[in-house]
């Protein structure tokens, strides 16, 4: 065969090949659906679906008792106190007790294998030579565990909601401030809670699609991020750490409550999505300098 | 990124070769040298056999073709273009099965090769499912599309992950280990399905531990190993740089021996009732005609064609499933 030959018949296969536009988003929309169809990501939602429910549940039997004031426990800023007069509290309680381990634990579990189960399972190598490249591939992740976060934030705040509507009356309700707001509002400001909780992720979500990077084991990634996240809260905890302590990602995450003040105090808001994007910023730039150099073995 | 100087895509030594690799090189972090300057060409529309024992650096090289791993130094050329700088524009020509197949166990057959395809900048959403059905079709895995791949036999997980290799029309299939867990029947069906992908002009890549697998298909062959190149070419090159056997069926087995080495011939061993020998550099019926002079009844005579496997023995002077 001339050499003539060879060009020609190259250039006529790259011709017939051209990169078809939408294929990143075929690519995350397989991401999607693989995610969202493991047993395991419906377990997760189920667990998370199942924590309103029980605290609904909770609350109802104490308050029919007649026993008196209900207890505190880990529903945060006094919102469990106000679930018998109007269900929608019963959302913010839900949020204020998953975010501090339920949900970043969720994450940490879908982050964790985004990489390294799929390095466990052989099939990394196999994605690559698609080629679905590898910035693509692990932005893709990334954008398919935030989407996990969002997705576990509305189950949580969803089920709370149909729970409190089932076994609690809605209406107006009392602002942290003491002001009075209307039921409308206080939906839209319950979404506004579901949104900031679900960035409130986005640092725990890097840090493990990050430590995925780092190995081939699925178990292993999980059990790191989850294993980190535990000691970050364990160290918010401590009076002396005082000073590296609002560089924690959870530090400022139960500031989610003041979008319940009238008007909304917004500093620590702030404070909190600030820490995410840096977070997201320093985690994401690691995991991908480390993807863009690792030799796939596995 | 995608476009390349012409003059690189047209360097005089690629033109023709699928794949052409200058002193390809890689040491592992832990120091092991994996591959040892490796001068690999294998010529447009062959079937070309990668032998050697497990351990011998095959999976490293092949790894390094398709882009997973970084070599320490050396080039790699995979149809012209070098890797993994062009990966993009390679890959989508390439089909592959690297170390076995990988599924995801909870997705149907059917589901895994739909993933694989999305994941492939070049394949056409509007034909996925069509191509999804040819390439089930074409390995005889269409009833048991549906089924979740976890439930497979290795041999269905095989055939799946050869129909991965086939979503698309490829110039190039890597195939590393293509028969394993396989049944006679099912390695049969694969060899044909190879002959028939080179009788398309794919090239194919075949690396394997079986030589008569090799030499029932192949049309070029390379050895590898510990890490270095030990020899590459024409199937039918390599197995007759080594002569045949000698090998004479006879009662008389101690006449026979002595009479065979008067007549020039070397290495003589007895086994049995056959002696067998490096054939003298004269007219074999000369020697028969020597043998039946001295009353050596002889049973048969004649020289057995030199195998691949005796070409592998003469070259590493060992067995060929010694680990490097």
């Amino acid at each position: 065969m001339s050499q003539a030959e060879v060009v020609r018949r190259t250039g006529a296969t790259e011709g017939a090949r051209k990169t078809s536009p939408l294929w990143t988003f075929g690519l995350l929309r397989s991401e999607l659906l693989t995610t969202f169809r493991r047993w395991r990501t419906l377990a997760l939602l189920a667990v998370l679906a199942a924590v309103p429910i029980l605290v609904g549940i909770a609350v109802k039997i104490e308050t029919s008792d007649g026993a008196g004031g209900p207890g505190g426990g880990g529903g945060g800023p006094a919102f469990i106190s106000q679930i018998t007069n109007n269900g929608l509290f019963l959302v913010f309680t839900a949020l204020a007790a998953t975010l501090p381990f339920f949900l970043p634990m969720a994450i940490g579990v879908i982050a964790g294998d985004a990489i390294a189960g799929e390095a466990n399972a052989g099939t990394l190598r196999y994605l690559l030579v698609a080629p679905a490249g590898r910035s693509r591939l692990l932005l893709t992740k990334y954008a398919t565990t935030m989407a996990f976060c969002l997705v576990a934030t509305l189950v949580v705040a969803v089920s709370a909601l149909t729970v409190g509507a089932l076994l609690f009356p809605l209406g107006d309700l009392t602002t942290i401030s003491g002001t009075r707001i209307s039921f409308a509002e206080g939906l839209l400001r319950a979404l506004l809670i579901a949104l900031v909780v679900a960035a409130s992720l986005i640092g725990v979500a890097a840090l493990g699609l990050f430590v995925s990077t780092l190995t081939n084991s699925g178990i292993a990634a999980m059990a790191t991020t989850v294993g980190l996240l535990i000691t970050v809260q364990i160290l918010d905890q401590i009076p002396q750490l005082h000073a590296i302590q609002p560089y924690f990602f959870s530090h400022y995450w139960l500031s989610f409550a003041d979008l319940m003040r009238d008007p909304v105090y917004w500093d620590e808001l702030v404070k909190n999505l600030g820490i995410q994007a840096l977070y997201a910023g320093a985690f994401g730039s690691a995991a991908w300098a480390r993807f863009m150099a690792k030799d796939i073995t596995a | 990124m995608e476009e390349l100087p012409a003059a690189e895509a047209d360097e005089h030594d690629s033109v023709g070769a699928v794949i052409a690799t200058r002193a390809l090189t890689k040491r592992y972090r832990g120091g092991q040298l994996a591959v040892d300057g490796l001068d690999l060409t294998v010529p447009e529309g062959s079937v070309f056999g990668f032998l050697g024992p497990n351990g011998s650096g095959k999976t490293t090289t092949i790894r390094m073709l398709m882009g997973l791993i970084d070599p320490t130094s050396g080039t790699a050329r995979v149809l012209g273009q070098p890797m993994p700088r062009a990966a993009r524009a390679v890959l989508p020509q390439v089909g592959a099965l690297i170390e076995g197949p990988a599924l995801y166990g909870f997705l149907s057959g059917r589901d895994n090769l739909l993933r694989y395809d999305a994941a492939d900048p070049t394949a056409d959403p509007r034909t996925r499912r069509t191509r999804v059905a040819a390439a089930l079709d074409r390995v005889g895995l269409t009833a048991a599309a549906g089924k979740k791949a976890r439930a497979y036999s290795l041999g269905m997980k095989q055939r799946l992950g050869l129909a991965a290799a086939l979503l698309q029309p490829r110039r190039l299939l890597v195939l590393d280990e293509p028969t394993n867990g396989l049944d006679p029947q099912g390695m049969r069906e694969i060899r044909s399905l190879i002959r028939e992908l080179a009788a398309e002009g794919t090239t194919v890549f075949l690396s394997s531990h079986l030589l008569d697998e090799i030499e029932q298909v192949c049309t070029h062959a390379a050895v590898m190993a510990q890490g270095r190149l030990i020899t590459q070419g024409a199937v039918a090159e390599l197995a007759a740089g080594t002569r045949g056997r000698l090998v004479v069926t006879t009662p008389d087995t101690g006449d026979a021996a002595r009479v065979l080495k008067e007549q020039g011939a070397g290495d003589v061993v007895i086994t049995d009732d056959r002696v067998t020998a490096e054939p003298p550099e004269r007219d074999l019926a000369d020697v028969n005609a020597a043998l039946v002079r001295a009353g050596v009844r002889v049973r048969g005579f004649g020289v057995e064609r030199a195998s691949l496997e005796d070409a592998f023995v003469a070259l590493t002077g060992e067995g060929f499933d010694v680990a490097g």
